[in-house]
């Protein structure tokens, strides 16, 4: 087992979990493609960082804080919802993506490639997965009460915008760093399917949140291994991986 | 009952160019009922919601804070500063219909807002909760623990809805508010359901001293539970207490002609 298949590894399960925690409160927003979709807007930025040399998860953080941007812009100027305003975004990302990435980098562009990640990579995925973790374990209560209800939330003084940003920035990090892993297109598995297998599985919100997050890891850490072992393409390898899992929560649905 | 405890003047909400509440002014005192009455789209919720501080409005909303030295807990972080007097509200939403999609226990929904498991529990005893038994109630040690930790197992989206009204009412509880504002609180509710939900509100009211402010379809309420009504269509129509609501002030609210009890829910 070499180094750099470790560095990997330490990543993954990191940015699965964080991915896994996020996506519990994803899913209850019914904003279970908000992931997937700022998956691709990632995309001209990592076409641009393979262009100029960089490093992917940097030039997929820089346009997804333009994407986000522009969302909120467009938000305040119509009344659409916020879906439809995502997709637009999302569906240009998309097209100018497939005309910056280079051809020969276009399937690590869209479903990652684990060898390139580093040591300082993997250090740098562990310390921001933490961050994420705090910064989301001290809004998660509020969260949950702006999901159940706008108003009730905001009679509680909870300031909705404030949390949602906050919440979404959190999402870019961790799409930042996971399309390193499993590329631009599968990014937003990582989030949707371990918290929807989580959701069949559990009956309150410890036991949600707490199997997103280990179902993340699980299948970060099997999918990799399989990788390992098959040397099919890790990105696809981790999301079937965790689609399993989600069909084998079906039989035990409660 | 004695001072005023909300003052309402000129009153006015407007939402994307359309006027919603036009020039409301009234008064509600300590320990008073107030429902208010209208029909679909008159600004019922609005009205509440403006209350609450989370609609924007012209006008003057002044809230002033009960006879103080009742002891009642302050809580160290409070949740509106907008509000310099520091009274408390609570507020029961007309629908949650996400909640149920939530994998959330009982427990965890309290939670949700910072409070001691005590006051929880004082809290599941003043809605009645207590009636609750768990299906193996037989000769344990403590009952009441038994049916708390039961109730606060309890999947949300598992309970019946009258069950579900009355967690409601228990979590605006939470802080022990001084004023609670209710939006439709029985809807989807059987009669018998809603009965107890009316005997909980008057139960919480004379316990706790507090203020009431009731949006409602439901006359009949209005009769039992009410000290004054407020009938509302964008402006206020009328404000008296209860016995004269007649059914001609109900037909020029609601339009047509309309006996309390024929009304029916859509």
């Amino acid at each position: 087992m070499n180094s750099q298949f470790l560095f990997s590894l330490i990543s993954g399960i990191f940015i699965g979990g964080v991915a896994g925690y996020l996506g519990s409160l994803m899913l209850s927003k019914r904003m279970a493609l908000v992931g997937d979709a700022l998956g691709h807007v990632a995309l001209p930025g990592i076409g641009l960082a393979l262009l100029f040399g960089l490093d992917v998860s940097f030039g997929a953080f820089l346009f997804l804080l333009l994407g986000i941007f522009l969302i909120w812009l467009f938000e305040i100027k119509t009344s659409l919802p916020m879906e439809a305003l995502v997709g637009v975004v999302f569906v240009a990302s998309l097209a100018i993506g497939f005309l910056i990435v280079p051809e020969p980098e276009l399937l690590e562009a869209l479903f990652g490639d684990i060898s390139k990640v580093s040591f300082e990579m993997m250090i740098v995925s562990i310390i921001f997965s933490l961050l994420i973790f705090l910064v989301i374990n001290r809004i998660y209560p509020k969260m949950i009460l702006a999901n159940i209800s706008e108003d009730l939330a905001k009679s509680e003084g909870i300031k909705i915008k404030k949390e949602n940003f906050i919440y979404l920035l959190s999402i870019a990090t961790m799409v930042a760093l996971g399309v390193k892993i499993v590329g631009s297109l599968l990014v937003g598995a990582l989030v949707i399917i371990p918290a929807a297998t989580a959701r069949n599985l559990s009956k309150n919100l410890k036991e949600y949140y707490l199997g997103s997050v280990v179902l993340g890891i699980l299948s970060c850490l099997f999918g990799i291994l399989l990788f390992r072992l098959t040397g099919i393409l890790a990105g696809p390898s981790i999301i079937l991986t965790s689609t399993l899992f989600f069909l084998v929560s079906l039989i035990f649905k409660r | 009952m004695g001072n005023i405890i909300l003052k309402v003047e000129d009153l006015n909400v407007e939402s994307e160019g359309e006027r919603i509440l036009d020039n409301l002014s009234f008064e509600v005192k300590e320990g008073e009922v107030l429902t208010i009455l209208g029909p679909n789209g008159a600004g019922k919720t609005v009205l509440l919601k403006t209350l609450l501080g989370i609609l924007p409005y012209k006008g003057k909303i002044e809230w002033t804070s009960p006879t103080q030295g009742r002891g009642l807990p302050l809580h160290g972080k409070t949740s509106r500063p907008d509000h310099p007097k520091k009274i408390k509200i609570g507020y029961v939403p007309q629908r949650l219909p996400f909640i149920k999609d939530i994998p959330m226990s009982v427990g965890e929904f309290f939670k949700l807002k910072v409070s001691s498991e005590k006051e929880v529990k004082e809290i599941l005893n003043s809605i009645g909760l207590k009636d609750y038994n768990p299906p193996t109630a037989s000769s344990h040690s403590s009952f009441y623990s038994e049916w708390a930790s039961n109730i606060l197992a309890k999947k949300i989206g598992d309970l019946s809805s009258g069950q579900f009204q009355r967690i409601l009412v228990g979590w605006a509880m939470v802080g022990n508010p001084q004023v609670l504002l209710f939006d439709e609180p029985t809807t989807g509710i059987d009669i018998s359901g809603q009965e107890s939900i009316y005997e909980l509100l008057e139960k919480l009211r004379k316990e706790r001293n507090l203020t009431i402010l009731l949006v409602t379809h439901d006359l009949s309420i209005v009769y039992k539970l009410a000290t004054n009504c407020l009938c509302l269509n964008k402006k206020m129509l009328c404000y008296s207490v209860p016995k004269e609501l007649t059914s001609e002030r109900l037909s020029q609210l609601y339009g047509g002609k309309i006996k309390f009890y024929q009304h029916s829910h859509e």
